[in-house]
């Protein structure tokens, strides 16, 4: 059980929340995740990355959008309420060493669990460029945070109403183009953003890092249920991951794999809003 | 056989009841023998196909006390060596000839302390059951006493008393003790030490209790009540529960004695680390792991379409590939959340196969086509990444192999196509690998299971282990046998220390 210390609205579907728990401050390093339940008797377990922690609080922090329905359910949490399940740090870390230049790429609520990532790579010396995006300003989030341990930061939207207009691999092609190419890049966000960065950074030979959100259920590696083929073999997620090679993620297969459920989730998306209407009174 | 009811057999044993109660006490051998063993009632299959309710609905008294009146109550007892915790099953079963259910309880519970998990998963027809006199006069070990089912009776005749014991627990002794896991090790284990006053913290991963017997074996063989049953008793002795508390992740291993005080360790984390078989097609969506599939529907509730939030895959045609009761568990499970045609591919023959024959029988009742010597060579899928088929291999019988086993070998030129639209995995677990990475000083062997000495010591002191994670996997009573002698040697470590 953790409680929620506090809760905050990023964008309009975006959510940012910092949980007590103690034991998962202590040992969660970057790229590690979380799994919740918003109930533990008939819940769904979804994992969610953890965006910060702080030791002396005792706190960690995710940041959520809400797409489905335990998100949704999630976001009516409020601050001082108790979320029935939560369970971390899981995933293995990021590994963490001076590279030299560093190119980190966020996309939409990628750009969440980027952070971490990104304040430990700064902290071990390295120079950070860092590329953020989203389809529209509303949608971007943690620019201040970003910018603050950036030695550069690009912004982008797709629809050009912040920043500059473009999709992140834009910049992210420029970056490797120049004279001292970065010695990694890492890319975090919507499966095919992850591609199409990998796609980008391919031809150059930078070595491309992304962390894959995929459907999980215990996350520690008894289910099987989050495996992707990584250069020919099947991994897990959980407990090999979140973090590969992008150049080497079947990112088509990890996609279908993700849209599983798809069919079912628009039916229960359907039948809870039917609910809520009935609830109301009816449609107005 | 045809089916018959509850209330039929019920009837039947009635009659036969009558005829030899008030003779119990001077049976002889050759009155015992003829009478007739009693059939386990169960649900109807038609019915059970759609529901979860658990198929064996266990002995009626009078059931319970012919079949007991079956046991020839041996000298040499060849059932008690069967038996992985000894229990004095002969013993147990004159207490039922006699009517007294609670002296029957008291002797199973010195010796195995969840015995309505027991008579309900344990596989007797290799155990106590094998060599059971009785069996050898038919020449028929299913012609043996059904010595499970009895233990089954008494263990649910305790629980529908609403008086279960709870074991008597020493004087605190200010020590404390961690067990890793909630499965059945670890269960015994937390009962076995907390009897002698330490003080006991369960650290379990999941969110609810019970490992294996709760993520794993479906709701229709082992309901969920058993198992909280269980661990409503442990909690009674003041055993202390940590759920959502992975060890190796949420806290280290060692910590747990240098920082958090614990005096020893039990790890009994289970065998779960799903195998697949290594073929192309086997990342589509609509193939799973039994582990997963069964995670999905019984743990997560899944089977409850429209009260749990977690989806489970909607399958008309499913194969599930393995011939153990995991498998039997998947493709069971398929059917009642379903599936129009299930079906079972297991590359040797039905002779071969490890699921327990009850398992097998269920299945076939409920409609499960079997297809033996064969086997799955890779799957296809449609444009959007979904299992349409797959194509399999034909096998015959060779030579045995190391295990005894005549070894599949495939037939060439035999591949076929079977049309499904789901594959369920079920050819086994290696270990779970999260203690051993985390912990590199814990000596593993290639299979990554942890290795015991003879008191289940692990390499490191005052760290033991057992179950599935040192057996690979197993059964739910091998894990209680590792989980008594752990307890016995954790005792035995605390007792010698101030």
């Amino acid at each position: 059980m953790a409680k929620v210390l506090f809760k905050k609205q990023l964008s309009k579907d975006v959510f940012l929340m910092r949980l007590e728990a103690p034991l998962i401050a202590e040992e969660r390093k970057a790229g590690q995740f979380i799994i919740l339940q918003t109930n533990e008797d008939v819940g769904e377990r979804i994992p969610l990355t953890i965006a910060d922690a702080d030791k002396k609080d005792g706190s960690i922090t995710i940041i959520f959008q809400v797409v489905g329905k335990t998100t949704f359910d999630l976001s009516l949490f409020n601050e001082g309420d108790n979320i029935p399940t939560l369970v971390g740090p899981l995933g293995k870390p990021t590994h963490i060493e001076k590279f030299g230049t560093v190119v980190g790429v966020g996309g939409g609520i990628g750009v969440a669990p980027l952070h971490p990532i990104a304040q430990a790579l700064k902290e071990a010396g390295n120079h950070l460029i860092l590329i953020i995006g989203a389809r529209t300003k509303e949608l971007l989030i943690l620019e201040d945070e970003m910018k603050e341990i950036a030695d550069e930061l690009i912004v982008c939207t797709d629809d050009g109403s912040y920043g500059r207009k473009a999709l992140v691999t834009e910049p992210l092609k420029e970056v490797c183009e120049r004279n001292f190419k970065p010695d990694l890049a890492i890319a975090i966000g919507p499966p095919i953003m992850m591609k199409f960065c990998a796609e980008t950074t391919r031809p150059y030979g930078v070595q491309t890092l992304v962390s894959l959100n995929t459907i999980m259920v215990d996350g520690t590696g008894m289910c099987g249920g989050c495996r992707v083929n990584v250069d020919g073999k099947a991994k897990f997620v959980c407990v090999d991951g979140p973090e590969f090679d992008g150049h080497k993620v079947d990112f088509d297969n990890m996609m279908a794999r993700l849209n599983s459920y798809k069919d079912m989730e628009t039916i229960a998306h359907k039948c809870r809003l039917e609910e809520e209407i009935k609830r109301k009174g009816g449609l107005k | 056989m045809s089916f018959r009811t509850k209330e039929e057999l019920s009837k039947e044993a009635k009659v036969l009841l009558d005829k030899f109660l008030p003779i119990k006490d001077n049976l002889k051998p050759k009155d015992r023998i003829t009478i007739p063993l009693q059939e386990m009632p169960s649900q109807d299959p038609v019915v059970r196909r759609g529901n979860l309710d658990e198929v064996a609905l266990g002995y009626t008294e009078e059931q319970a006390r012919v079949e007991a009146m079956r046991c020839l109550q041996c000298k040499n007892k060849p059932c008690v060596a069967g038996c992985p915790v000894a229990i004095d099953i002969p013993l147990f079963i004159q207490h039922i000839v006699d009517g007294d259910y609670q002296s029957a309880v008291n002797v199973i519970k010195k010796t195995n302390l969840l015995p309505s998990i027991c008579g309900r998963v344990c596989p007797q027809e290799v155990q106590c059951q094998l060599p059971c006199t009785l069996g050898k006069v038919f020449k028929d070990v299913d012609k043996s006493v059904s010595i499970g089912r009895l233990e089954r009776f008494v263990a649910d005749w305790e629980r529908n008393t609403g008086k279960v014991s709870i074991p008597e627990v020493k004087p605190g002794t200010g020590k404390k003790v961690a067990i890793v896991g909630s499965g059945p090790a670890g269960l015994v284990v937390a009962a076995d030490v907390r009897r002698e006053g330490h003080e006991v913290t369960i650290f379990e991963a999941f969110h609810k209790l019970g490992g294996v017997t709760r993520y794993g074996i479906p709701e229709f063989r082992l309901p969920n009540y058993v198992i909280d049953q269980e661990i409503d008793t442990l909690k009674k002795m003041g055993v202390k529960i940590e759920k959502n508390y992975v060890i190796g992740r949420t806290r280290q291993l060692l910590d747990l004695i240098n920082k958090d005080g614990f005096s020893a360790i039990f790890v009994g984390t289970g065998a779960g680390l799903p195998m697949f078989m290594g073929i192309e097609g086997e990342s589509l969506v609509g193939v799973f792991s039994a582990n997963e599939y069964l995670t999905r529907a019984n743990l997560m509730r899944a089977f409850e379409r429209g009260v749990a939030d977690t989806p489970i895959y909607k399958s008309k045609k499913v194969a599930v590939l393995g011939g153990g009761n995991v498998a039997m568990d998947s493709a069971r499970m398929a059917v009642r959340l379903g599936a129009e045609k299930v079906y079972v591919v297991y590359r040797r023959t039905e002779v071969e196969m490890p699921a327990r024959k009850e398992e097998v029988a269920h299945a076939k009742e409920e409609g499960i086509e079997f297809h033996f010597l064969q086997n799955a060579k890779r799957i296809f899928g449609d444009e959007k990444g979904k299992v349409n088929a797959m194509e399999c291999l034909r096998y015959e019988l060779g030579e045995p192999d190391d295990s005894g086993r005549r070894r599949p070998v495939v037939i060439p030129n035999s591949e076929f196509i079977m049309e499904v639209d789901t594959v369920i995995v079920a050819i086994g677990n290696n270990s779970n690998p999260l203690i051993s990475q985390t912990t590199p000083e814990l000596k593993v062997n290639k299979w990554g299971n942890i290795i015991v000495d003879e008191n289940q010591k692990t390499s490191i002191d005052r760290i033991y282990a057992g179950g599935d994670i040192v057996l690979g996997a197993a059964t739910v009573i091998l894990a209680m046998g590792e989980g008594r002698k752990a307890a016995a040697s954790i005792n035995e470590l605390l007792k010698n220390e101030k």
